[in-house]
């Protein structure tokens, strides 16, 4: 299952249904909904965190956040 | 006159909330704290149309009413008490154009309070740049409420808030959403057993973890026929709840609100890439520390040198131009001396404040806390650590105050711990006299020796915090999920005026604080320095009087005067004077010096046998192995309540009796030991340089640490832990320099 820790740059994911509630909440207040979009916009050196565009907020979280967000990867822009 | 009417600003972080409560306020503003805990109150008065006030609450900024933090649960707790002074009468949400629907989250909730909920949208000088078209008549019909369309930095809007605040009565405080969607059946329950109560606040109250109600808070859970819900069933409840407030939005903002992305343009994706590089953004930062640091040592040096000045000559015109006597004295031994002590601290103050204050308004900082944060890690710190790790070059206080946005327990503890460490700027002025006194000038590579000390000074703190944080994190055993989150804000350009009230805030904020406790020990100190109850100190005139006729005068003023004379000769040989009038004039200088003299080893022999002098003499054989004499050490020990003090000190010590204008540096340098070499020399200097780095000398940072860890506990190991540590590391400097 893809997550938004498996985003490439420039990636775009619809997120999916969760039915476990282990987000935390402020993190869905920012948007984090099922079938709200993502884009991975920066990595940080070191590779971690990572910057997103979170259905128009923009924020950095860590991988290990992220890897509980669960999405289907839809579109590939211009990648470098 | 009726009474004002009260308002409180809401808003998510980085929506320009503080720019308009600046527009609508004016510097008719107030800052101070909430009642017992450390948050920021912000508020003022407004005036408004046909004669009206209103008085504004800037609440701290939110994201939501599900509160993660002391700051926002104080939103929470203010907004459902009825019966504080505060609860407004009408509220105003801050939204930013371009997160209009994640700003409408907290709009909603507020609303559903039944509070008259004003929206203003801010920002709208960017909706042109960015695409965006707003409906705003039709958003007001949809969210029942009245837009003012704002932007701060234009100025423009801010009259259309005020008359709609004015009009207030007009507002509508229906809710937005009915609870009963987030679960019929709970709510159902929940409305039988308490059937007086609003649902909305009652769901507030049982899911918020807030000090407010606690009766009803225990109502609640003491009510028999009510079963209430466990936390995982609760949390998926509010997960419910903003889902659906979202769609409710959704379909608010689909009908009133376009983005034309075509037409977006932005400059963050490229500053992004540049800023938050990984071999660029290191640099970048790495270089406005440069900066920085350039600023605090080197622009500040000269308004600084300007005040010591004034502060010198004002002693010594009060001296000079008001009836001799114990008031005058006080004056200007005590007082003058001791705000001269707190008022040179402005310009690295306002310097500091001015730096982060940018870095901050201009949405910098969170890329600091991208870039930091894998960095930090290793330590048990997070990126967030970063932010109060600067500040603490500012001031321990705000900075451990700004711990508060880390989430992690852990990685907060240990930033709150480990950040006393940093060089704020209490110990600059210990540090910049005893560099000036101490270190030699010459350069190294085009940069001065005496600014080399001061960034190894600078990095020794700071490497101290990394080492302590990094232990402190294989000691500590706290569990505590991690959930690191950041928003990073659009770039924009600091508004001037905002960085301004910033900065006039905290350094005003600073100065009276600190002054205070500065100015207080500072006349104690005089009046402990010039009264004494020894013989020695009540016949000080006769006994120095005998000495020097019997043994001559001290080899420190026999130097003292041979050096003025020294300096006289060359200065008139300069001019080409004929040596006949030379030699004339030093004999009467030798005259007036020698008296001088005199009246100086009175002096000190009185302070030798005063109070302090007495107590300083007691406390001297455990400085000693530092190098430090019985006067220092009494500045290190009065500087115990804020390391600033030291300086203060020293000056008030030096200054008792003295009848000369001079700066507190040339009376530091005149300073002798037992075997009449300089007292400040290098060893002394940098032992006591290291002990202030290590130090926690500071009784403001302690209680500020007690308040947010609340308990003793921490403040006291940290305490501990560092004086000792400062001792052993200042007495191995010492020892291994002289």
């Amino acid at each position: 299952m893809a997550t938004v820790a498996d985003l490439r740059y420039g990636q775009v994911g619809i997120i999916k249904d969760f039915t476990e509630h282990i987000l935390p909440i402020k993190l869905l207040e920012l948007g984090c909904l099922p079938g709200n979009s993502v884009e991975l916009l920066q990595i940080a050196p070191f590779n971690d965190p990572i910057y997103i565009n979170l259905s128009g907020s923009h924020l950095a979280i860590r991988r290990s956040l992220a890897a509980l967000i669960e999405l289907e990867i839809i579109e590939e822009t211009q990648a470098q | 006159m009726s009474k004002n009417i009260n308002v409180a600003l809401i808003g998510n972080p980085n929506t320009g909330k503080t720019s308009v409560f600046n527009q609508l306020t004016g510097l008719k503003q107030k800052v101070g704290n909430y009642p017992g805990i450390t948050v920021e109150k912000k508020e003022g008065i407004c005036k408004l149309p046909r004669g009206v006030k209103a008085h504004i609450l800037d609440l701290p900024g939110t994201y939501s009413l599900n509160t993660t933090s002391l700051d926002e649960s104080l939103v929470v707790e203010l907004l459902l008490n009825k019966n504080d002074k505060d609860y407004p009468d009408v509220a105003v949400v801050i939204s930013d154009v371009e997160n209009l629907k994640r700003n409408l989250l907290l709009f909603t909730q507020i609303k559903d309070l039944r509070i008259p909920t004003i929206l203003v949208v801010n920002m709208a000088d960017r909706m042109d740049r960015k695409g965006i078209s707003l409906d705003v008549e039709a958003m007001e019909k949809k969210l029942d409420t009245k837009i003012a369309l704002v932007s701060t930095r234009k100025n423009t809007g801010i009259e259309r808030i005020k008359e709609l605040i004015a009009d207030y009565k007009n507002i509508s405080s229906k809710p937005i959403l009915d609870p009963n969607r987030i679960s019929p059946e709970y709510f159902e329950r929940l409305k039988k057993t308490f059937p007086q109560e609003d649902l909305y606040k009652l769901w507030l109250v049982i899911t918020q973890d807030v000090n407010f109600m606690p009766i009803e808070k225990k109502r609640i859970q003491d009510a028999s026929d009510f079963s209430t819900k466990s936390k995982d069933e609760l949390k998926k409840l509010q997960h419910k709840e903003t889902v659906l407030r979202y769609q409710l939005i959704n379909n608010i903002l689909k009908e009133t609100y376009k983005v034309d992305f075509l037409a977006a343009k932005g400059l963050r994706a490229s500053l992004d890439k540049i800023l938050t590089h990984k071999v660029f953004g290191y640099l970048i930062f790495f270089v406005i520390l440069l900066t920085i640091f350039q600023a605090i040592f080197d622009w500040s040096g000269y308004p600084m040198d300007f005040i010591d000045e004034q502060f010198a000559m004002a002693s010594e015109w009060v001296k000079n131009t008001l009836p001799p006597g114990v008031f005058t004295d006080l004056l200007a031994e005590g007082i003058i001396a001791g705000i001269g002590g707190i008022v040179i601290f402005i310009p690295q103050i306002a310097f500091l404040f001015l730096f982060i204050s940018l870095l901050e308004e201009s949405g910098y900082m969170s890329r600091v806390v991208f870039l930091m944060d894998r960095v930090m890690r290793p330590f048990g710190l997070s990126g967030k650590s970063v932010v109060p790790l600067i500040s603490g070059n500012a001031c321990a206080i705000p900075a451990i105050m700004a711990t508060r946005t880390i989430e992690n327990w852990k990685e907060r503890l240990i930033t709150i711990l480990v950040t006393p460490f940093t060089t704020c700027s209490a110990r600059l002025p210990v540090y910049l006299i005893l560099i000036a006194l101490v270190i030699p000038e010459g350069n190294f590579l085009g940069l001065s020796y005496q600014a080399l000390t001061l960034m190894l000074l600078y990095l020794i703190g700071f490497g101290m915090a990394l080492l302590s944080a990094m232990v402190l994190n294989k000691i500590l055993k706290i569990k505590s999920r991690s959930v690191f989150m950041i928003e990073m804000p659009t770039y924009r350009l600091p508004l001037l005026k905002n960085v301004g009230y910033t900065v006039i805030e905290k350094t005003k904020s600073f100065v009276l604080g600190a002054g205070k406790i500065i100015l207080a020990i500072s006349i104690v100190l005089w009046f402990l320095g010039s009264n004494g109850y020894s013989e020695d100190f009540q016949d000080a005139d006769r006994i120095v009087t005998e000495r020097i006729e019997n043994e001559g005068l001290s080899t420190y003023s026999k130097n003292y005067i041979q050096n003025n004379i020294a300096t006289y000769r060359e200065e008139a040989q300069a001019e080409s004077m004929a040596p006949a009038a030379i030699s004339d004039s030093i004999q009467v200088l030798t005259a007036e010096l020698s008296e001088r003299a005199v009246a100086q080893e009175i002096a000190s022999y009185k302070l030798e046998h005063s109070y302090i002098g007495q107590a300083g003499k007691a406390f001297e054989p455990l400085v000693k192995p530092l190098g430090y004499d019985w006067k220092i050490g009494i500045a290190v020990l009065t500087s115990f309540a804020a390391r600033e003090v030291f300086v203060g000190t020293l000056a008030t010590i030096y200054s008792v009796g003295s009848d000369e204008e001079e700066t507190i540096k040339n009376r530091m340098a005149a300073e002798l030991d037992e075997n009449g070499q300089p007292l400040f020399n290098l060893a002394s200097g940098i032992s006591l340089m290291l002990f202030y780095a290590f130090a926690m000398q500071c009784m403001s940072t302690l209680a500020i640490v007690k308040r947010e860890t609340n308990s003793w506990k921490w403040p006291m190991i940290q305490l501990g832990f560092m004086s000792i540590f400062a001792y052993i590391i200042a007495l191995i400097a010492y020892q291994i320099l002289i």
